[in-house]
Parts: C-alpha cells; sequence; structure tokens
C-alpha cells in the first residue's frame, strides 16, 4: 500500500477547501469501501480527506420530511424510530448492509457516492423521492438520487464536490414503504436482487378492515379483502437493483399503477411490467432469467408489505424473514 | 511522516507515533504486539478483527489509525479483570464450548461484549444480529449463541 496523507477537516467548508489544494486526492466517511479498495490496491490516492469528524453531516433532522445528513451511519438510520415507521424502506435497506461491525461506521453518503449497482439503501432512496443536497466552491445544490447516481462507482459530483445529505419529503399517513433484499444468506451477502416500493393509498372503506386483512395467512384471501375494501393505489414507486448497471425505477409499472384498484389481477401486472423494465444479467449469485422472475414475486411482496405497514398492521419486521 | 495521536487503550491512556496508512489492526498487532486480535481477512468479511470503539464493535482491519486520535478502544487483552479473573463472556465460552480452533473467538466475544454493553437480556436473534459479522468455520455457531445467553444470564445476577 503506498503512501497517503490523512486529513481531518471539522466543516464541510473546510474540507471542501482542504480537497481544492490537493492532488490525488479522496473523500473517505466510515471508510468500508474506500479502504477495501486501497488494501487491494485499486485505487492509489496521495490523500484521504476524512468527513467523519464534520458534525454538520452527521444528522438526522425530521422537519418537513426528513434531512438526514450524509455521514449518518447504517445503524444509526435502522435503529431510528421516525425512519422506521415513516420511512420503513430506508431503515429496512441500512438494517441490511453487510454486518453489525460495517453498519457502525458505513455512511449512507458512502453506500451512494460509490454507486455499487447492489447497493442496499439505494432503491429505498429512489422510491421515496430522495435528493441528494451537493455542497462545492460554489455554494450548494440539490439533485435527485435518481438523477446522481449515474452508473457503476459513478455520480454526478464535480471536482472536489461532496454530498452533504439527503432530503426527503414527508407523505401523509396513507403511505408505506418497503425494500427486500433477495440474497441467499442473511448477513454479509451482496443481494441476488432487491426491490422496494412505495405506495400512497386511497381507502374506499375503513382503515381497521385493511389492517385485519393482513390477519389472513392466504396471500389471495388478503388481496380480494383489500379490493373489497376498495383500496386504490394512488401513487406507487417500484426500484430494482442488480438488474441494471444501477439502482433503476421501474416507471412504466409505477404508470400502470397509477388509480388501479388493488387486485391480484393488478399485482401480476405490475410485477410483470416490472419484470419486462428490468435487464438483468447472469452472475454467480443467479441467472438473468431467475433474477426476472423474482422481480415479480418481490415486487407484489414489497407492494403488500408497504400496504400492510401503512395500515399499521406490523411493526418493523425484517421482510426477508417475514415472507 | 509519522504522526502523534493519543487514544485510550483498555483502560489506559497511549500516546503513539503512527503512520497515517496504517490500520488499527496494524497498530495493535504489529506495533503495541496485542496480538490477541486476529487478522483473517484484512477486508471487513469476517470479523475475526472485531474491537470496540467508543462502545461499537467495528473491524480493525478497515479502522484508519488516524480516527482512533481521542477515542476508547477496548480489545480481548482488556476483557478480563487485570487479576486475570476471566470475564463471564470468556468463562462462558470456555464451558460451553464456544472455542475450537480459537481463531474467531477474540472477535466473537468482542462482538458479544458489545451487544450485552448496551442489552442484557439479548434475544436469540438480537445475538445472532449481534454477531452476524462474524464467522466461525468450527463451532457451527450454537454453542457460541448459548455461550452468550448464559453469559447474559449470569451477568445480570
Ligand atoms: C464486508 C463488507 C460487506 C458489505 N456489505 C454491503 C451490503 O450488504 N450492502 C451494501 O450496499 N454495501 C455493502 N458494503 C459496501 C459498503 O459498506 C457500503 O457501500 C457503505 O455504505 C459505504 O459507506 P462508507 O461510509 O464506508 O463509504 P467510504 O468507503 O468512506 O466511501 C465510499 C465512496 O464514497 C465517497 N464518499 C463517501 N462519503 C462521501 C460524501 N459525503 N460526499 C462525496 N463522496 C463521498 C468516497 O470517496 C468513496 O468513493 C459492504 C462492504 C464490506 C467491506
Ligand atoms: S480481518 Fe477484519 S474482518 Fe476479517
Ligand atoms: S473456533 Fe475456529 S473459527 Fe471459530
Amino acid at each position: 500500500m503506498k503512501a497517503y496523507d490523512y486529513h481531518k477537516p471539522h466543516t464541510v467548508k473546510e474540507a471542501i477547501d482542504i480537497m481544492g489544494g490537493l492532488e490525488n486526492a479522496k473523500y473517505i466517511a466510515g471508510g468500508t469501501d474506500v479502504m477495501v479498495l486501497l488494501r487491494q490496491g485499486k485505487i492509489n490516492p496521495a490523500n484521504l480527506v476524512s468527513l467523519r469528524n464534520v458534525a454538520e453531516i452527521s444528522r438526522i433532522d425530521t422537519q418537513n420530511g426528513i434531512r438526514i445528513g450524509a455521514g449518518v451511519t447504517h445503524t444509526q438510520i435502522a435503529n431510528n424510530e421516525f425512519i422506521r415507521e415513516h420511512y420503513s424502506a430506508l431503515a429496512d435497506g441500512a438494517g441490511v448492509v453487510g454486518s453489525k461491525q460495517i453498519r457502525n461506521v458505513a455512511t449512507i453518503g458512502g453506500n451512494i457516492c460509490n454507486a455499487a449497482p447492489s447497493a442496499d439503501t439505494a432503491c429505498p432512496l429512489l422510491v421515496l423521492d430522495a435528493e441528494a443536497v451537493i455542497a462545492g466552491k460554489s455554494g450548494e445544490r440539490q439533485v435527485p438520487v435518481d438523477d446522481f447516481i449515474v452508473g457503476p462507482s459513478q455520480v454526478a459530483l464535480e471536482k472536489g464536490e461532496l454530498v452533504t445529505g439527503f432530503v426527503i419529503p414527508a407523505f401523509g399517513d396513507r403511505t408505506g414503504s418497503a425494500y427486500i433484499k433477495h440474497a441467499r444468506r442473511l448477513a454479509m451477502d451482496l443481494p441476488i436482487l432487491g426491490i422496494a416500493v412505495r405506495a400512497t393509498v386511497k381507502i374506499g372503506g375503513a382503515q381497521a378492515a385493511c389492517r385485519d386483512a393482513f390477519k389472513l395467512t392466504d396471500v389471495s384471501d388478503i388481496v380480494k379483502r383489500l379490493e373489497a375494501e376498495g383500496l386504490v393505489l394512488e401513487d406507487v414507486r417500484v426500484a430494482m437493483s442488480v438488474v441494471a448497471p444501477r439502482p433503476v425505477r421501474a416507471r412504466k409499472a409505477e404508470e400502470a399503477a397509477k388509480g388501479k384498484t388493488i387486485s391480484e389481477k393488478v399485482l401480476e401486472e405490475l410485477g410483470e411490467i416490472a419484470a419486462s423494465e428490468s435487464k438483468p444479467r447472469d452472475s454467480f449469485r443467479g441467472e438473468a432469467w431467475y433474477r426476472r422472475d423474482m422481480v415479480k414475486v418481490l415486487t407484489k411482496r414489497a407492494l403488500l408489505k408497504s400496504i400492510e405497514r401503512m395500515t399499521g398492521a406490523s411493526s418493523m419486521v425484517a421482510p426477508s424473514r417475514l415472507w | 511522516m509519522k504522526k502523534e495521536i493519543t487514544f485510550t487503550l483498555n483502560n489506559e491512556e497511549v500516546i503513539v507515533e503512527v503512520d497515517p496508512k496504517w490500520t488499527l489492526i496494524h497498530l495493535l498487532r504489529e506495533v503495541l504486539e496485542l496480538t490477541g486480535t486476529k487478522e483473517g481477512c484484512g477486508v471487513g468479511e469476517c470479523g475475526a478483527c472485531t474491537v470496540i470503539v467508543d462502545g461499537e464493535a467495528v473491524n480493525s482491519c478497515l479502522y484508519p489509525v488516524m480516527e482512533v486520535e481521542g477515542k476508547t478502544v477496548a480489545t480481548i487483552e482488556g476483557v478480563a479483570l487485570p487479576d486475570g479473573t476471566l470475564h463471564p463472556i470468556q468463562q462462558a465460552f470456555i464451558e460451553n464450548n464456544g472455542v475450537q480452533c480459537g481463531y474467531c473467538t477474540s472477535g466473537m466475544i468482542m462482538s458479544a461484549k458489545a451487544l450485552l454493553d448496551k442489552k442484557s437480556d439479548p434475544t436469540e436473534d438480537e445475538i445472532r444480529t449481534g454477531i452476524s459479522g462474524n464467522i466461525c468455520r468450527c463451532t457451527g455457531y450454537v454453542q457460541i449463541v448459548e455461550s452468550i445467553q448464559l453469559a447474559a444470564e449470569r451477568m445480570k445476577k
């Protein structure tokens, strides 16, 4: 490993200034991607600029939606009651990154800026309409995460810029979300497939009746009950990871869901459309045909899980274990 | 280009010269000669290198040494009492066959300690999540989980 110098700024401004004066420098947050790349000799920076001591990007603010600092760790996100309740998909995603030790230091900013096709917080941020807040020499700008992630290891950052955090709007109490990481093991494994869904719904009947639907044990019975209660999918988001060079939204499926009353047929259709929008490849973690088939299955499950959470039927349960 | 850092290691203040490119495990094993902490994979996958920094279990193989400044670090060497009396977690691992070859054991015990320090009465699920970053090739984990349960019971008393 080549020698490098290690800089520890305490403010965003200081970080940008230090970065501006250095050649061949890289930001480091939790270091769980950077340190691995360094040790493998895949990167050789002369300088690391640490964001770990920048307090202003390590906070969670819950006014008008939420603002999550880029330096917030996955452990902090997964344990945050407000996020678990209102932005469940993100708590799901952060809660299944790597292992306890990794989550204790790895940050959401690092996960998004590293831009792996399998990044576990990417799909949740996409379905939650999150925007990345970026700071640079010339000030601050805000970019939807969907535009921020460009491709594998590629994000829309100009030289010297850093992400200070992510802002997510407030969704009313008719919204639920979920992320399902489909992997061979519950820990220390990258997903074969990741699916996040957010659903904002309108209920004809009583919310309590929808809640009761989830006491049934057969999925088709649950859907029939919800259909009978006139549950309408007002606004749905679907995002998929590991089916393309970057995590992507299934926009056609989202569009098709708009205004539909829930039914088995509608759920099947949404899964089919999302699968048709995926472009998975064969890899040792799973074959393309299998991934595509699982898009159908998991889109449906994540949608039902979102609705279940919206009705308040279940508290946070790791979806991989529930289903 | 050495730099001086100060931190607390197993309840003692340490002042040491480090190279900024070191990781915490390098400082512990190669410089301070505390070889109880093991290195397995060196890239965050196995947990053999687990130590506790400011109350949280972390992989010392990925921890930049420059971030240790001002922090409180606990390693396996500081887990037993100074007179040699073993910690209840260590005792339980011995009695319950939580140790076979021993390579994963320091890391397992540090993960278990980080968990029990926060939560004295964890569920089996919480224990399994607590050690989810620690690979053991020998035991099959059952005895390890039971050892932690036994330690938790004894520590409550
Ligand atoms: C054993 C192991 C298991 C893992 N398992 C998973 C997993 O299951 N799921 C998953 O998604 N990931 C996993 N990862 C990858 C990694 O832990 C995550 O991507 C993590 O969130 C990265 O965060 P970090 O703070 O450690 O980033 P760092 O390594 O510090 O940085 C990552 C990249 O982002 C840049 N960066 C960081 N913060 C900022 C910022 N604020 N502004 C601009 N650029 C920034 C850095 O320059 C670097 O390019 C795993 C890694 C390891 C070692
Ligand atoms: S040596 Fe650190 S996790 Fe394997
Ligand atoms: S006892 Fe041998 S690896 Fe765990």
